[in-house]
């Protein structure tokens, strides 16, 4: 899932306060990651609000501030129900990721939207209330030769044909908190007697599956109506 | 201090029955308490929907926490009283305006010294301000 982080209130009602004659505001949640990871689901949309309307209120610059959870802001089928919420609207703090933000304020161009968190990463939660990052999107997997263990966001340098010297007892150089990826590799692979699979060597990777090909798009005809 | 307002989540289990006797006679704060049949069932929702609609301070009494009949319901609560608490410093009403205790329910006269308690507090504290802007 996308795992995003609510942003300080102070600096959402910052950006209210920045819009001229702004006196309805919507906070927009969003029943997709952010529900899962506990950041801006209706729950977390109630709270904002809440805290808007006191943190407005105490600050002398009171708004009307209403809600509205739906399903997703990354699908048309889900944004289209915001429209009934929408009248009168001047700004919209969006508690989707950074992808629903963008589509909401896509449909609707005439109104404000103001990210109520910071996206963070593509995570799980390995315990509840612990996110960890497990993919960084890159376009072309290589868990099949890495025994399911990504090397290219789970070790600090990427490296495709590692380990490298700062795997110390396991653990990375860069923080004691971090496991070194390739001794997780390496321990998936011995426990399934596929430790063979160390001894080939991974081609140079090609980033231009990744962002360096600029934004990325998929077409499937086989989908489109 | 009469128009002053306090709202208290008391889990049925335990502070609930010490509530029975309501506060003391010299404490002159208006103590509102609302039933949980947990403390564990407090929601971060309910305690700014509170102050929202005019508490000045408010309490989440639980049971102590390793007497809790669900476990974790008073660890839970205060979890989430701490980030609630973060929340209200972060819009200027103040974190200090919500307090959670831990009663017995065989401790009668708790719920007393919890009311004189958040009259102190509110004397210390004075109105929310969220009050003092509507005023």
């Amino acid at each position: 899932m996308i795992v995003a982080e609510i942003k300080p209130i102070e600096e959402i009602a910052d950006s209210i306060k920045a819009i001229k004659d702004a006196k309805k505001v919507l906070v927009a949640g969003c029943g997709g990651c952010v529900t899962v990871c506990l950041s801006g689901g209706q729950k977390e949309t109630d709270i904002m609000a809440s805290a808007l309307r006191m943190k407005m209120e105490v600050d002398g610059q009171p708004v009307q501030i209403e809600t509205a959870t739906y399903e997703r802001q990354c699908d048309p089928e889900y944004v289209v129900r915001f429209k009934e919420h929408l009248k009168d609207v001047d700004v919209v703090v969006s508690m989707a990721c950074g992808v629903g933000v963008q589509f909401m304020a896509e449909n609707y161009p005439e109104i404000i939207f103001v990210p109520g968190q910071n996206t963070k990463f593509a995570g799980a939660a390995v315990e509840h209330g612990i996110w960890e990052e497990r993919c960084m999107l890159c376009g072309e997997c290589v868990l099949a030769k890495t025994g399911g263990v990504c090397p290219i966001i789970r070790c600090s340098k990427s490296l495709l044909n590692g380990p490298c010297g700062g795997s110390q007892n396991g653990v990375c150089e860069v923080s004691k908190d971090t496991p070194c990826a390739w001794q997780l590799i390496y321990d998936r692979l011995k426990g399934q007697g596929r430790l063979d699979m160390m001894t080939e060597v991974l081609p140079a990777k090609d980033w231009s599956k990744n962002r360096d090909g600029g934004p990325r798009k998929i077409v499937r005809e086989d989908v489109r109506l | 201090m009469s128009d002053v307002k306090v709202v208290g989540f008391v889990c049925r289990m335990c502070a609930l029955i010490t509530s029975d006797l309501g506060p003391p006679a010299d404490v002159n704060v208006t103590i509102e308490t609302v039933e949980l049949p947990c403390a564990g069932k407090v929601d971060g929702r309910l305690l700014l929907e509170a102050f929202e609609k005019g508490a000045d301070a408010v309490f989440v009494a639980g049971c102590p926490e390793h007497e809790c009949m669900n476990v974790k319901g008073s660890s839970r609560a205060r979890k989430r009283l701490e980030h609630i608490k973060e929340i209200l410093d972060q819009v200027g009403v103040g974190g200090e305006r919500l307090v959670m205790y831990n009663v017995s329910g065989t401790h009668g006269p708790r719920f007393a010294q919890i009311a004189r308690d958040m009259a102190g507090l509110l004397e210390k504290l004075g109105p929310s301000p969220l009050k003092a802007r509507k005023a």
